[in-house]
């Protein structure tokens, strides 16, 4: 065996060469410990250097028995330990020692931490592939046992997991055994343990034979489909999928679908919800015969289930029950068992119903065919395109292709424009935003003259939009149709407009046409950049607000790499150089960032630079950014608060950037948005909002939870949470 | 492993036999204080919290409103009492262990580990602040070796873990044992650190923070029998969270009209049931309790059950709203019952009769005579919390003057005791006391003029399987015991 310890790595050092190789790896070792979670986190990233350093047998006796005790850490680095074992086997000698690995990750599978559980699990099984089978039985199966009977229930659930990896190479009376263990886990006290046993029934069914898992199996499977908890029922609908799918159709008919019909008609409406969640995966495993006779009527009845969030999961699943119906007579099943159930939910009472089925209806027409798609389908589509929730009609405007090949965008085009342009105008800033995403693909469809004729106008006022999200939006999509539809049209319709909007009297759509010519120039080419929108641009640097100002400045040094060098040496610089001596120190700190990426173009395209023209460094450093404030300029906190918020900038510029109110009735996110703050306005006083992600499909009663990081009133990363509905 | 709640491993609970929990049954078995904030900063010096002595908390005559207690609450083995205080403290105490020489020692319960659960914060959407006074405590089921709890403010549920550690990793390779820098040119082994132990260590580290879920102040928090979510309810909306995810909750219930000046009762307080993990109730300030099946629908905004007793007109008044609030509900260990408390009564109501309670119990009949004085000392608002012994057959509640009540429900006897400082030698046994109704005071009566209104009993705790009980008294923990024991 000892000669499975390889090559004489193992006294640690490695002889001569000494120091230079032993440090690094010293210090490795001493930051295990250290006191910063990403030193530690770090250094457990690079277990295998520190293990082949040490040696096989260092790494057995030493740095193993160290992990199994450290699990006091914090989960990130129990997490990243967990990873690292589970590819250790070749660290510690090879597959004859990999048992050695069993320890620290048996503690690891113990820790409350799901996440850290289920890797150390995960690790476990991988570890258990490189065990001889004597080894197995040996370390692994008894280290199951212990788990598996461990006081709590932490240990127990993770056992759960182990017991389909060790079965198939287990001995008959070692098998016997863990199938013993595996059902006294399924009938545990704890309700943990019972769920963890559910969800990993038909993964161990899998491993079982065929007649274990009809005599053993089964009854399992029934007693958790009748827990007293909801939670476990709801689990074994999943073990009902792997289940059904090694058993023939008349086992499944006699010993699965008793339990599957109660399933679908439980008490609980989250069991309900999981038939219904499920119910693509379950229509496969039990084949389209059952599928006729028991589940389509199951079906009719969870798309008119009593509890919204049923009808919901069942409406998301429409069209995938109808893709998988056998294709001989689909087409008359659909019609006359499916589709009067849906046309049911298009008018449905709650508008999540209403919104699962809008994002899936559209697909119906492809399996439908033409003539069923403009008789049956197109007066729903049509009645859901004119729905009160803006929701249903955005998702049917998202899968628009899905009809667009069936039967031409065109027969939609009479309502769809209508929609369009109501989502378009939509007071939730969060709906134009959804609306704004689609206008590329919208485009595409429907042609470019319609798209001039109708669309347009919308997409030139979104840029005008008082929500800076809007605006930004705007610029990207702008970007994304010349793209489609090619610079000449760019030149033609969109540049003139944008371009005109830098005389704006408002800051913000100045602004907007710079964002806009960041976006545009590299889509657009060198010569509408150098001709079209330069000049404007460097006309904007005389600009009285310093926002702008330094946003030429960024401005500039986005479209430099475009420009050709004389332009930048004879026009750019210049003006660069100008903003470099400006009065505002953030103009001054851009325009200098500037300076220098321009300079490096410059120097890659071998034009001479003279020293003298470099950035004068210190002074520009980034550390003034955001600029700290003294003590004295802090407005205090109360001044802060009760300042208004509606207001657009005060005249003198980034002053206009001033307190947002976080008073203003709910919603720092839609007021501060509507000042334009974002990070790039570096103000003084600002807010900065880099998460406005609804967390939305949570039932219709959720929360927003709105990341804000704060300057100034408020401590960084403070959550603050609106009602969706008081919005 | 069974939970408590299934088998109370406590022999026949010594209160439900004939003596009742009548005279001379109750010892004290310790007073303990919460250690003031001076004292937790010397505590932290002190790495063996386990080794302070309970003479070093003893005796702070002065109490700051920060140390006043705010919940108590054992855990499930009753091996741990905790406490928070409205200074954002958490104490947890430990129960001495069992030892032989040492056998009147048992059931004396030390210090095991202090933490700041929550800060004072404010709110800047509503330019609030908000108090980092503990509302509530409730103990998860054991999991691993280490502790977990929820602790919860006016806004905030917290899950805290509270694990001890012995052992500590020994060795540096750039390092020598003095911690100073060694020469790299030195280094010609590696050191692998090794595992050494030492003084036990308790440590607190907060695991999840449930925050922004909501507008108003959460009064109860409750741990679902299915062990992987919780609720929290405020005056208006319960929330529904899993323990693993904190960005998001369901609202299940919301009393909140779309009109604020329609808003006739709030929520006062909400538990899960012990066993059903599909049901619990809810109580209103209007002296209702409402039990909802979530298996019914995702939202339980519609009740499935309504207990309500029907108003004695005769005994109408203008208090009769206020005191008719309740403060506090609790299902008992069996999942049969419910108890409520309002201002002067604690009633047991059977789950399976919604028309009026099965038991009423007088706590302080005496003061309904001077609600007018109560009323204008902002006492009728107290909210009183009730609670069941293990086998469910006798409940304790709190008073005035330091006093708190039990009754046993089969003899239908009950006591009033105190918890004071006069008496708070060690294994004193309490003297039950007694508060003059009629006209002429007996010697060993309290008149009811006489009684101490700023002395309240609040929170209570009962040991689920042993008679043994934790009373709060502002800054006091009182322990006792049934003398049986």
């Amino acid at each position: 065996m000892a000669g499975a310890a390889g090559p004489a790595a193992g006294s640690g050092a490695a002889g001569g060469d000494g120091d230079d190789s032993l440090y690094p790896i010293a210090v490795l070792i001493d930051e295990l410990r250290n006191e910063d979670v990403q030193l530690r986190l770090n250094s457990i990233k690079k277990l295998s250097t520190i293990a082949l350093a040490l040696g096989v047998e260092r790494t057995r006796t030493e740095l193993l028995p160290f992990l199994t005790d450290t699990i006091y850490d914090e989960d990130e680095v129990l997490l990243a330990l967990a990873e690292q074992l589970g590819n250790f086997t070749g660290l510690v000698g090879g597959p004859d020692f990999a048992h050695c690995l069993l320890p620290p990750l048996e503690s690891l599978a113990t820790v409350e931490e799901t996440v850290v559980r289920d890797k150390a699990v995960e690790s476990l099984r991988q570890i258990s592939q490189e065990h001889t089978p004597v080894a197995l039985e040996a370390h692994f199966v008894p280290l199951v046992k212990r788990l598996a009977s461990g006081d709590w229930f932490t240990s127990r659930t993770s056992a759960c997991g182990l017991f389909s990896v060790c079965y198939p190479r287990a001995s008959i009376a070692v098998k016997g055994e863990i199938k013993q263990y595996f059902r006294s886990l399924c009938s545990d006290d704890t309700p943990m343990v019972r769920r963890a046993a559910a969800s990993k029934l038909g993964e161990f069914a899998k491993v079982l034979e065929l007649d274990s898992v009809k005599s053993e199996i089964v009854p399992l499977f029934t007693n958790l489909a009748s827990d007293e908890q909801d939670s476990v029922r709801l689990l074994a609908v999943e073990a009902c999928v792997s289940i059904a799918q090694l058993l023939s159709q008349e086992d499944i008919e006699a010993l699965v679908m008793p339990t599957l019909r109660q399933a679908a008609e439980d008490k609980s409406w989250r069991v309900r919800y999981m038939v219904a969640d499920k119910f693509s995966e379950l229509q496969k495993a039990v084949g389209p015969k059952i599928t006729l006779n028991d589940l389509i009527p199951a079906f009719q009845n969870l798309l008119k289930d009593c509890e919204a969030e049923v009808r919901a999961a069942a409406a998301h699943k429409v069209k995938e029950l109808c893709e998988n119906l056998p294709i001989e007579g689909r087409e008359t099943i659909i019609m006359n068992q499916i589709l009067p159930y849906i046309k049911e939910l298009v008018s449905d009472t709650n508008q999540h119903v209403k919104s699962a089925l809008a994002s899936v209806i559209m697909g119906l027409a492809t399996i439908l065919g033409k003539e069923n798609t403009i008789e049956h389908l197109l007066p729903l589509f049509l009645a859901q395109l004119k729905d009160e929730c803006p929701e249903v009609r955005l998702n049917i405007i998202s899968n628009l292709d899905c009809v667009n090949e069936v039967i031409g965008i065109r027969q939609l085009s009479q309502s769809l424009l209508p929609a369009i342009v109501e989502l378009a105008e939509d007071a939730k800033w969060r709906v134009r935003l959804a609306i704004i995403e689609y206008m590329p693909l919208l485009a595409g469809q429907l042609g470019v003259e319609f798209f001039d004729e109708k669309l347009n106008s919308l997409c030139m006022a979104w840029l005008v939009d008082h929500v800076y999200a809007i605006r930004e939006a705007a610029t990207s999509n702008l970007m994304k149709l010349v793209q489609k539809f090619g610079t000449e049209w760019a030149q033609n319709t969109i540049v003139p407009k944008v371009l005109v909007m830098a005389n704006d009297p408002n800051y913000l759509h100045r602004m907007t046409t710079l964002f806009c010519i960041n976006a545009l120039s590299e889509a657009c080419g060198q010569e509408i950049t150098t001709k079209q929108m330069l000049p404007i641009v460097l006309k904007m640097a005389g600009d009285q607000v310093a926002n702008v100002r330094f946003n030429v400045a960024k401005s500039l040094q986005k479209i430099g790499p475009i420009l050709d060098t004389d332009a930048l040496q004879v026009e750019v610089k210049p003006v660069l150089q100008k903003l470099g001596q400006d009065e505002d120190m953030d103009v001054k700190y851009f325009a200098q960032e500037a300076i220098s990426a321009v300079a490096q173009r410059l120097r890659k395209l071998d034009f001479p630079v003279k020293d003298s023209e470099e950035p004068s460094a210190p002074g520009a450093d980034k550390t003034h950014l955001p600029r700290p404030r003294g003590p004295g300029e802090d407005t205090g906190k109360g001044q802060q608060l009760s300042s208004p918020c509606s207001g657009c900038p005060r005249p003198g510029g980034r002053a206009g950037a001033t307190a947002p109110s976080v008073s203003a009735a709910f919603g720092p996110c839609i007021c501060l948005t509507e000042l334009g703050l974002r990070e790039d306005t570096t103000s003084e006083q600002q807010f900065h909002i880099f998460n406005c992600k609804p967390q939305t499909s949570l039932g219709r009663r959720s929360y927003i939870f709105l990341h804000i990081q704060g300057a100034l009133t408020v401590p960084l990363n403070t959550w603050f949470a609106c009602d969706v509905r008081a919005e | 492993m069974l939970g408590p709640w299934c088998s109370p491993t406590g022999s026949p609970a010594p209160l439900s036999c004939e003596t009742g929990c009548g005279e001379g049954t109750w010892i004290l078995v310790c007073r303990l204080l919460v250690p003031t904030q001076v004292s937790l900063l010397s505590m932290e010096e002190d790495i063996d919290t386990r080794k302070i002595n309970n003479s070093f908390l003893r005796d702070h005559s002065y109490a700051t409103e920060a140390d006043i207690i705010s919940t108590v609450e054992f855990n499930h083995t009753g091996e741990l009492l905790a406490t928070g205080d409205k200074g954002g403290r958490v104490v947890i105490f430990q129960r001495e262990q069992e030892s032989k020489n040492q056998v009147h020692r048992r059931g004396e319960y030390n210090v095991y580990s202090t933490f700041q659960s929550h800060e004072p914060e404010f709110d800047y959407l509503k330019s609030l602040e908000i108090e980092e006074k503990i509302n509530k405590i409730r103990w998860l089921p054991q999991q691993n070796a280490a502790y977990f709890l929820l602790s919860t403010n006016d806004k905030t549920v917290k899950l805290w873990k509270v694990s001890e550690r012995d052992k500590r990793p020994e060795g540096y390779n750039l390092k020598d044992e003095e911690g100073r820098l060694r020469d790299p040119a030195t280094i010609t082994t590696l050191r692998v650190p090794v595992l050494r132990p030492m003084d036990l260590m308790v440590e607190a580290t907060p695991r999840r923070v449930f925050a922004n879920a909501h507008t108003y102040h959460i009064n109860s928090i409750s741990v679902n029998s299915d062990y992987e979510t919780y609720m929290s309810a405020d005056d208006l909306r319960i929330n529904l969270w899993n323990f693993e995810i904190t960005n998001q909750s369901f609202n299940i219930v919301d009393i909140k009209p779309a009109n604020m000046e329609e808003l006739t009762e709030v929520i006062t307080a909400a538990e899960f049931h012990p066993h059903h993990c599909n049901t619990f109730v809810y109580s209103s300030s209007k002296g209702t309790i409402r039990l909802c099946d979530m298996r019914a629908s995702a939202l339980c905004d519609r009740h499935t059950k309504f207990f309500e007793e029907p108003e004695d007109p005769s005994n109408r008044s203008f208090f009769s709203e206020i005191i008719s609030s309740i403060s506090d509900v609790k299902f008992s260990h069996s999942g049969r019952y419910i108890m409520t408390r309002d201002y002067l009564t604690v009633k047991v109501w059977d789950l399976n009769m919604e028309n009026r309670p099965i038991e009423t119990y007088q706590v302080h009949d005496y003061l309904r005579s001077k609600l007018c004085s109560l009323y204008e000392n902002d006492c009728i608002f107290d909210k009183f919390e009730c609670v069941w012994n293990g086998s469910d057959s006798v409940i304790m509640t709190g008073s005035y003057n330091n006093f708190f009540r039990m009754f046993d429900r089969n003899t239908k006897r009950d006591v009033t005791l105190e918890a004071s400082r006069e008496n708070s030698k060690p294994r004193a046994i309490l003297k039950p006391r007694k508060v003059c109704v009629g006209g002429k005071r007996r010697k060993d009566e309290i008149s009811v003029d006489s009684l101490d209104f700023s002395k309240k009993i609040l929170h209570t705790a009962w040991h689920p399987s042993e008679n043994i009980i934790a009373v709060a008294a502002t800054n006091n923990l009182y322990i006792f015991q049934d003398k049986v024991n």
